[in-house]
């Protein structure tokens, strides 16, 4: 007898569709797993053994053939399982095969028949949607988070046993609990009122969240970079429903999502011994990097410079880009990577301000040269933290992050009319066309852009990512034109370096 | 080829002994002058013993001057010795002028090029971001007022000389310790190029000799020869920059330095220039009233300066200030009434007017032009 059933594997963050046939014949009993699965795949064949005798089902004594299509694509990992069990079920007529029309399954066996959770239950549940399956049964942890894809019925099992019933009609699980949105409140991020002075890094940081620019903090250790990097999440919009899926879909690949929809943007702070890999996502089966963890968030760099050549350069095209695209042996994926940066650095190696500085001028020559290939086109304002905020703490009790929040929420309403269709977000994602169709100059402005500055003449580049920031800093004030002195502030927030001493 | 067969020998000769006047000079980089000044046999009696001799004396017996001349056109060298004509005069005061000038391209340039008032610009090859600056906007001043900068296409200062008087549009002038189609550093490749291509790479040693620790100094005293005046810009104490002074000085040429941070090691040097007498130079404009007289250029009288951003807005005024005394932009919100988004404003509109450049990353200087 034959039988056969859909089950999603990941690829990345998107699951691929896989058939599981089995085929129950008389013969010698043998149990084979066909369709170049990997050592845990074929590891199935004993958790389903157990947990179809354990559930108190009939493991057919019969020449065993299951087959796992299409045969050229590698399987790897434990979630075929219970596609295998639903199979041999079926194709030994333990389960009427009739009732699996347009159902896909995907789950873990334990040895005595329960279902165990398995990574990535959103991407499936896509993935089944796109394919066009009507009902996904997975196991009831992973229910939650798969309903969170609409158009789909997501079905939760706690064992075979109950699937069986629940296949059979015999049984109804309960309606995965689809948790309320919470209350945004502001608990979990830390607030802005408990950073005093820094006004310079404040309103950068403000600029940064409105825009959705790139920011890089100069400062010395100990001012207070990662403080204030922390404070960033608390300033954004909040995720919409379509990027708070995509959050979700992410984090349960990765193996850190609570099963429910993320209400957050994701704040990600890895730590500067990271590798390549580490950062932008890869190894044999490609798993996704810190940037596709902050996908839709905040990826913070502390101590920019002390990341390694490669790391920073693997940065550069996810964030131009805002995918990272890995290619491993004859697999290519590509993994979401839209993300705001915030990197923090010193102004050299000895962290002192320039007038103070005691730096070898090799030294500073290398730091800078680290620091100016991989960033020089990526960052889009670049700001000072006071090593002594303690200057300014006399005027009173600094702003709230509802308060900066509120003017961010503005600025962003204000652009998503204006990209209404065009597919991006923010200012900062804007192409040199939209640049140029959105940000019209008043005459004074240009001239001040073309007056010529010997020193350093502004790049194509740099002379759109002045505009699309000062186009920012006009919707922070609500204004539908850019003036000269938005135009003037944006210049003061430019990246510039030092001229080089050689080369 | 403006050369005689005696000099060509010669100073194949010191090329071909380089390697032993380098192991007999009990300090690095003395001075040797005193063997450059001898003639050939002097020299090998002085620096070879035994069978390197013989091989020093064969090598003088079987030279062969149309080999030698073969391969400066190979090389696209000319050679001037010091009875040519178009010997630079500059050199002769030396008590040991170079057998022979080799420079790249023709010798008509460099006489060109040296017809016009000439400056050497020396400094540490580490300067601060400072000196950097000041290095650079001074080759640029000079040569767009019509000098032509001299330099040793050394690290730092140097280099940042030469690269300003290419931006200014001019020829600089390179003197190198070894052959003049020898790029040293490896690094300074491209500038050597760029150097050459417009102005005149030159040097006392044949091609493709390569650089030995004495032929450093040695170099430094046909660039204080042919510049009428020496700028030290930072300079440590010792250093081979102050050796360039030294030889200037005893020329009777004009010394100057640009004075450098007190607290600083690397402006020891030319701090001590300043305290023992040199020129101050706090810019082109210093330089040209050295060559020329107060307020007169190359052409004549130059125009008024106008003193760099005096017509400045007040709270532009405030701002640059406060840039100068190296204050951030929290500080310059701390000590005046001003925002830091009206701070910011203030700098890109400095910035963009080219009245301060990057001094660090994320911090701004003073421009030292404008």
């Amino acid at each position: 007898m034959l039988a056969s059933i859909a089950t999603f594997a990941l690829e990345g963050v998107d699951s691929r569709e896989v058939t599981v046939e089995v085929d129950v014949r008389p013969g010698l009993p043998v149990f084979t797993v066909v369709g170049l699965p990997d050592a845990a795949v074929r590891e199935a064949r004993e958790r389903v053994r157990a947990a179809l005798l354990n559930s108190g089902f009939e493991f057919p004594l019969q020449r065993l053939t299951a087959n796992l299509a299409p045969a050229h694509v590698r399987k790897a990992g434990p979630s075929f399982d219970l596609a295998l069990a639903v199979a041999l079920l079926a194709a030994s007529r333990q389960l009427p095969p009739e009732r699996l029309e347009s159902c896909a399954v995907c789950g873990e066996l334990s040895l005595g028949g329960e279902l165990r959770p398995v990574h990535g239950a959103v991407a499936v549940a896509v993935g089944a949607r796109a394919a066009g399956y009507r009902r996904l049964i997975v196991p009831s942890e992973n229910a939650a988070e798969a309903a969170l894809v609409d158009g789909i019925e997501v079905l939760g099992a706690p064992s075979l046993e109950r699937l069986v019933d629940l296949v059979a009609g015999r049984w109804t699980p309960p309606a995965p609990a689809v948790r309320a949105q919470r209350d945004r409140s502001r608990e979990i991020w830390p607030d802005l009122d408990e950073v005093h002075g820094q006004s310079d890094a404040r309103r950068a940081l403000e600029i940064a969240a409105a825009g959705g620019h790139n920011l890089l903090m100069i400062g010395p250790p100990g001012a207070g970079k990662t403080m204030l990097a922390r404070r960033l999440p608390g300033i954004l919009p909040p995720p919409s429903f379509e990027e708070a899926l995509e959050i979700t879909r992410v984090h349960s690949v990765a193996g850190i999502s609570d099963g429910t929809l993320a209400q957050e943007r994701p704040f990600r702070a890895p730590h500067h011994t990271i590798s390549p890999s580490g950062l932008v996502g890869g190894g044999s089966t490609p798993r996704p990097g810190e940037i596709t963890l902050a996908h839709r968030g905040v990826l913070f760099l502390d101590e920019l410079a002390e990341f390694s050549r490669p790391a920073l350069e693997a940065l550069r095209q996810p964030l131009e880009e805002g995918v990272v695209k890995v290619t491993r042996g004859q697999r290519s994926l590509v993994f979401p990577a839209a993300t705001m940066l915030i990197a923090a650095c010193n102004s050299c190696p000895c962290g002192r301000p320039p007038s103070d500085c005691m730096c070898d001028g090799k030294d500073r020559m290398r730091y800078h040269r680290r620091l100016s290939g991989p960033l020089v086109d990526r960052i889009d304002l670049v700001c000072q933290l006071d090593a002594s905020p303690q200057l300014e703490v006399a005027r009173g009790r600094p702003e709230s992050s509802a308060a900066v929040r509120e003017r961010v929420l503005a600025a962003r309403e204000l652009q998503l009319a204006r990209f209404a269709g065009a597919g991006i977000h923010a200012n900062a994602e804007m192409d040199a066309r939209l640049t140029d169709k959105h940000v019209r100059l008043p005459a004074d402005a240009m001239r001040r852009l073309l007056s010529g500055n010997t020193n350093a003449p502004l790049s194509a580049r740099s002379h759109d990512r002045v505009l699309r920031l000062a186009r920012t800093i006009a919707d922070l004030d609500g204004r539908p034109k850019v003036r000269l002195s938005d135009v003037d502030e944006a210049l003061g927030y430019k990246l510039n370096f030092p001229l080089a001493v050689a080369a | 080829m403006s050369v005689c067969e005696q000099c060509l020998r010669q100073s194949h000769l010191i090329a071909h002994l380089a390697p032993r006047i380098a192991g007999l000079l009990d300090r690095p980089r003395q001075r040797p002058s005193r063997l450059l000044e001898l003639d050939e046999e002097q020299l090998i009696e002085r620096v070879a013993r035994g069978r390197s001799a013989d091989v020093a004396k064969r090598f003088v017996e079987q030279f062969d001057p149309d080999e030698a001349l073969e391969r400066l056109v190979d090389a696209d060298v000319s050679a001037i010795c010091r009875h040519a004509a178009q010997f630079p005069q500059e050199l002769h005061p030396l008590s040991d002028p170079p057998h022979v000038l080799y420079c790249t391209g023709q010798p008509e340039r460099l006489a060109e090029l040296l017809s016009q008032p000439a400056a050497t610009v020396v400094g540490t090859r580490k300067p601060s971001p400072y000196g950097s600056e000041v290095a650079r906007e001074l080759g640029r001043g000079l040569a767009v007022a019509g000098v032509t900068v001299i330099s040793g296409l050394a690290l730092g200062v140097d280099a940042l000389a030469h690269r300003g008087a290419l931006a200014g549009k001019g020829r600089p002038v390179a003197v190198l310790a070894c052959g003049p189609n020898v790029a040293y550093p490896t690094r300074h490749y491209k500038l050597h190029r760029e150097v050459r291509e417009v102005g005149v790479v030159l040097s006392e040693l044949p091609p493709g000799c390569r650089p030995f620790r004495w032929s450093f100094p040695a170099r430094n005293r046909i660039m204080a020869a042919l510049g009428a005046i020496t700028i030290v810009v930072e300079a440590a104490d010792p250093s081979g920059s102050l050796i360039t002074a030294v030889f200037a000085n005893d020329m009777g040429k004009t010394v100057a330095a640009v004075p450098g941070h007190v607290t600083s090691r690397m402006a020891a040097g030319s701090n001590r220039l300043l305290r023992e007498g040199a020129a101050v130079v706090r810019g082109t404009e210093d330089v040209l009233d050295e060559l020329f007289g107060p307020g007169y250029g190359p052409n004549g009288p130059r125009g008024v300066d106008a003193e760099p951003g005096s017509e400045l807005a007040p709270r532009l005024r405030a701002v640059l200030d406060a840039v100068e005394a190296g204050e951030g932009v929290g500080e310059i919100v701390a000590r005046t009434r001003m925002t830091a988004p009206e701070v910011r404003s203030a700098l890109g509109q400095l910035e963009a007017e080219g009245l301060i450049v990057a001094g660090g990353i994320g911090w701004y200087q003073r421009a030292a032009s404008g």
